[in-house]
């Protein structure tokens, strides 16, 4: 009795107010101040699994050959072989193996990056893991986030992850050339991502029959040379 | 106690990415509970935001899951759930959004602010 008093007195309230994300934070910001001093363009590119994200990097790497010296950290399942696909494009690409892991952090990428001769390059392109949920939260040191949907995904999309599409610089639409197939309401789709990321540059794309890639890579080197 | 969490969430495979979340948290609690010399934490009080992409039922079975063993074993969980509150700079207004599109209420403008609701913090503990 005495003592379990004594234990309940000798209790105390610590205040901590510490974001339980500070630490992948510190690392973001590690990487931020490295990529600056290089004057790279990094950008993290976040969908579901299946939307396009290594088919559109792998174009834009390769239709910007000579114009942009680009280079790639993909986060991989170990069934993947998207760094494979990617070094087709005569980018360096480095792999991160994520096993389960949701999403990248700073870290990893941190740790990646440091396989790369940054000097050498203008652009850093980040395939996350394809989740449009845990990545939100992590903050890689990139200066774009690239959102990707499919057209093949409807156009009620970016209701259902709207935190994400929240946090976009650029919206991607890809498989343009199939939307209408998949009987894709556009003008819904664009209203859609219009109001829930008002802040976002919206592009419609065919990462593979390369519609609409003109218009990115322009605007992509344009915020390259503002760097 | 972990059984009836288990009835609750019918997907019996816990969620990788709030233990990950807890694991960071229990970091920081054990970091702060050495510095006041302590030895056990009995109440870890946590705030999370409505756009923290985190579903605070999933971090309390984590929680029991990556404090086994640990000095904050049986420890209390409070999560104190704070809604997204937005501010338009046009009307000098806070609100609470309603719905998907963060609109202004007054003017129905979508270029507002986030001002709260990001939140993933560790607020306070309870040491001994
Ligand atoms: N029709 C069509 N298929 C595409 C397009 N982009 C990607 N795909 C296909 O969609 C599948 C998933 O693409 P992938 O790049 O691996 O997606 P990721 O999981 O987001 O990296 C592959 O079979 C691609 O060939 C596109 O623009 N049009
Ligand atoms: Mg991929
Ligand atoms: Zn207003």
């Amino acid at each position: 009795m005495k003592e379990a008093a004594t234990e309940t007195e000798s209790r105390q309230v610590v205040e901590v107010n510490e974001g339980i994300l500070s630490k992948n934070d510190v690392f973001a910001a590690r990487n931020r101040s490295l990529f600056n001093a290089t004057g790279l363009l990094v950008l993290n590119v976040l969908s579901s699994p299946g939307s396009g994200k290594t088919a559109f990097i792998e174009r834009t790497l390769t239709d910007l050959r000579g114009r942009l010296r680009g280079a790639v950290i993909v986060g991989d399942l170990a069934t993947d072989n998207d760094a494979k696909r990617i070094a087709r494009s005569g980018a360096p690409a480095v792999q991160i193996t994520t096993g389960d892991m949701c999403h990248l952090e700073a870290e990893m990428v941190g740790k990646a990056a440091g396989q790369l001769n940054l000097d050498d390059l203008d652009v850093l392109i980040i395939e996350n893991v394809g989740n449009l949920v845990c990545p939100s939260g992590y903050d890689l040191g990139e200066n774009l986030r690239v959102v990707l949907l499919a057209a093949t995904e409807g156009e009620d999309k970016p209701l259902k992850y709207p935190v994400m599409f929240k946090t976009a610089d650029v919206v991607i639409v890809n498989k343009m050339d199939i939307a209408e197939a998949a009987g894709f309401d556009r003008a819904t789709a664009l209203d859609n991502i219009r109001r829930i990321a008002p802040q976002a540059v919206i592009f419609e794309v065919s990462a593979r029959t390369g519609q609409g890639m003109q218009q990115w890579y322009d605007w992509l080197e344009q915020r390259r040379a503002q760097m | 106690m972990i059984e009836a969490v288990a009835i609750q969430n019918p997907k019996s495979k816990i969620d990788m990415h709030e233990v990950s979340v807890m694991q960071s948290a229990l970091e920081i609690a054990l970091e702060h509970m050495r510095r006041q010399n302590a030895a056990r934490i009995h109440r870890i009080h946590m705030r999370v935001g409505a756009l923290s992409s985190v579903v605070p039922e999933a971090l309390e079975f984590a929680f029991d899951v990556v404090t086994h063993g640990t000095p904050a074993e049986g420890a209390t969980l409070e999560i104190e759930r704070v809604p997204a509150v937005c501010r338009c700079p046009a009307c000098q207004i806070e609100f609470e959004p309603d719905g998907y599109f963060y609109e202004c209420p007054q003017c129905g403008s979508l270029n507002v602010e986030i001002r709260r609701g990001r939140e993933l913090e560790l607020a306070f503990l309870e040491v001994s």
